[in-house]
This record gives C-alpha cells, sequence and structure tokens, in this order.
C-alpha cells in the first residue's frame, strides 16, 4: 500500500510513483490536503465467503456428535431416488433414523418417510437451490434427534448448489441413477468429488438405457481415487442392504 | 443460482468489515474463487450488481481471480496444476493426491474509505 495516501499500490511499485500519472498526482494532492479523504485504505481479509454458514455447520455437527447420531447429506438430480432410498432403509435398515427434507414446495417428501413410522421434518426452501447450515440447525429444532443412530438431510434435488454448502453432515452420499445416464459425473465434477459414496440407482433399468456402470465407475474414481460405489434397485432388498452394511461400518468406524 | 446466497454472505462480511473499520464505503473487492468452488464468475457478478444497491458496497468493483485446481502428491509430493479434471500425479501417476487449491470462495481484499 502507498505510504503516503494509502492508494493500494503495492510497495513493489513504490519505486514507480514518479511515474504516476497527472490524475493521480492530482489525487494525491487533493488527498493530502483533505484529511477525510486520508481514510482511505486497503485491508487484506483471506476469509471464506461462506464462513458463517462453516461456522454453523461445525455447530451442527456438534449437535449430532453430542447425541452419538452419524449424520448423512443426500445429494443428487431432482428424481434419482433419495426419497425412494430412504423409504426402502425405513423397512431394512437395523438402525434407528430420521430425515430432514428440503425441498423447494410441498411437505411430500417428509409425508412419505412419516407414513414409514419415520419421524422427518420438511424445510420447504421457497426459491433456495440447496439447503445450507442455517436452514439445517434449524430443522433439528423441529426433530427429536434423541435415541437416533443416523440423521438424514436429503438436500434439495440439484446437482450444482449444493456441493458448496456444508450442512453439517459427517458424510455425503450423491445419487446418480440410470436414466441420466452416466456422463452427469463427469459433467457436475464439483458435486461428485463432494461424495463419500456414489450410489447408482434404479440399475434393475439397466437393460433398457445405454448406461455403462463400469464408464460411471472410472469417472468418478478420476474425481475421487478413493470414493466408494454401490449399485442399488430399491426392488433389490440386498442392494438396498449393502447401503445398510456401508452406513453401518462407517458408524463402526466414528466409534 | 446459488450465486445469490453467496453474494448474500459476501455483502454481509463487506458491511462489518467496513464498520469495523469505520469505512462508510467500499470501492473495490477482491475475491478468489476456485474452478472447483462450483460458482460461475459471470452468475457472481450478476447477482453481486443485483444486491449491492443500497449496501456499502453500492458502486464497488468486483474483482475476480480464478484459481486454477492444485493437487499435491501425497507419494511424492510432486505439485500439479491440473488442465483436466483427473485426479492423479503427473510426476509418478500416484492416485494418493489432494487438492490444494482451486476448491475454495475466499475474500481476499478490500479497498475503503
Amino acid at each position: 500500500m502507498c505510504k503516503d495516501c494509502g492508494c493500494s499500490i503495492t510497495p513493489d511499485h513504490h519505486h514507480d510513483h514518479h511515474h504516476h500519472s497527472h490524475d493521480h498526482h492530482h489525487a494525491h494532492e487533493n488527498l493530502h490536503h483533505n484529511p477525510q479523504l486520508n481514510d482511505k485504505k486497503t485491508i487484506e481479509i483471506i476469509t471464506k465467503i461462506l464462513d458463517k454458514n462453516d461456522h454453523q455447520a461445525a455447530h451442527n455437527r456438534e449437535h449430532f456428535e453430542e447425541h452419538g447420531v452419524l449424520a448423512i447429506n443426500l445429494m443428487s438430480s431432482p428424481g434419482s431416488g433419495k426419497t425412494a432410498l430412504l423409504e426402502r432403509l425405513a423397512d431394512l435398515a437395523d438402525f434407528r433414523f430420521v430425515v430432514i427434507e428440503g425441498d423447494l414446495e410441498t411437505s411430500r417428501d417428509a409425508e412419505r418417510i412419516r407414513a414409514k413410522g419415520i419421524a422427518a421434518h420438511q424445510i420447504q426452501t421457497g426459491t433456495a437451490c440447496h439447503l445450507d447450515a442455517f436452514m439445517v440447525h434449524e430443522g433439528l429444532h423441529h426433530l427429536p434427534i434423541e435415541g437416533a443412530a443416523v440423521c438424514f438431510i436429503e438436500n434439495v434435488g440439484n446437482l450444482v448448489c449444493p456441493a458448496s454448502y456444508d450442512v453439517g453432515a459427517h458424510l455425503n452420499i450423491v445419487l446418480v441413477s440410470v436414466p441420466e445416464g452416466e456422463d452427469k459425473i463427469e459433467k457436475y465434477p464439483v458435486m461428485f468429488r463432494t461424495a463419500d459414496l456414489v450410489l447408482i440407482t434404479k440399475t434393475d433399468l439397466l437393460p433398457y438405457f445405454d448406461f455403462s456402470v463400469e464408464r460411471a465407475k472410472a469417472a468418478a474414481r478420476a474425481l475421487k481415487p478413493g470414493v466408494d460405489i454401490l449399485e442399488l434397485s430399491t426392488k433389490d432388498d440386498e442392494s438396498v442392504m449393502r447401503v445398510v452394511e456401508w452406513i453401518n461400518f462407517k458408524r463402526k468406524m466414528r466409534g | 443460482m446459488h450465486e445469490y446466497s453467496i453474494v448474500q454472505a459476501l455483502l454481509t462480511q463487506c458491511e462489518e468489515h467496513a464498520a469495523s473499520n469505520d469505512a462508510t464505503r467500499i470501492t473495490r473487492i477482491e475475491v478468489k474463487i476456485g474452478r472447483l468452488s462450483g460458482v460461475e464468475p459471470h452468475l457472481l457478478h450478476m447477482a453481486f450488481d443485483t444486491f449491492k444497491e443500497q449496501t456499502v458496497c453500492d458502486g464497488a468493483e468486483l474483482v475476480l481471480e480464478i484459481q486454477s485446481v492444485v493437487i499435491t502428491c501425497k507419494a511424492c509430493n510432486a505439485v500439479t496444476t491440473l488442465e483436466e479434471l483427473h485426479y492423479r500425479c503427473s510426476q509418478c501417476g500416484s492416485l494418493e493426491v489432494e487438492m490444494s487449491e482451486g476448491d475454495g470462495m475466499y475474500l481476499m481484499r478490500l479497498e475503503m474509505e
């Protein structure tokens, strides 16, 4: 910063001062003669733009941990089968869970989950295309998590925006369904990089679509070499049980 | 279009910094956006122009620095700037790499008066 007037010329360029344009000289003079304008300054900051969200997310995670709850953020495009997976987990999982639902409108998803006897709270985001840590925190005020082993946060169906927001979950599951095509993984790298588990869903439709499971796996692992990948058909209990086993494994690994 | 939410977070930070520095006006905002931050620079500019009015940032210039994706190899410590999003060390081919730059969104510098 210019030591004379506080303009944003770096010290490296200080020796160039005599090259300043006439206007700049003029500005300098004005600045030096006008004490009010001497206050112009540049400050170095370097903070994350979403630091308030991240702070709240850390608080949410602490809340989950105090209750011994593993929090899992489910993300995918609309219609990839997030709610259908939760319905099948309600039938087959050997752990208790609760659900926070995020949608722009309607409480339909929470109603589907409650119809299975699972506690669920719907967040209606209005026009917001993602859940953030504050919305999830608000949701937690409406949802008793005591005694639950897992809390699923079903994010707004969207492969873009939810990837930028830490909501305070411990793990991310990202779903991609067979009808969407395996190219979605390469097209939405920010989202698929966040995944701890990629779930290829609706695999019962594989005979009807040109979806290559191998290409999907290669694309996901090019983005994140260590990512876990499972195939899921909600019509196939065994495939649902593999998701249950994955979650149980993660629960054990967190003590 | 989560750029609107991001701009609102950015404007809140600017308001706070202006207040704590007794500034009445912010004239320049420098932001670093990683290629994999999930933010579209053009949309961020649009959102900023929409929301800056009647804030301390009205009239401020938003300057975006786009940060490339940089990975560091855990096996050989080589640092690679990625052209393509393929997470593999360019030196030894190891897949044990960490993203060291490119997924963040930072407010770097503010000019105010």
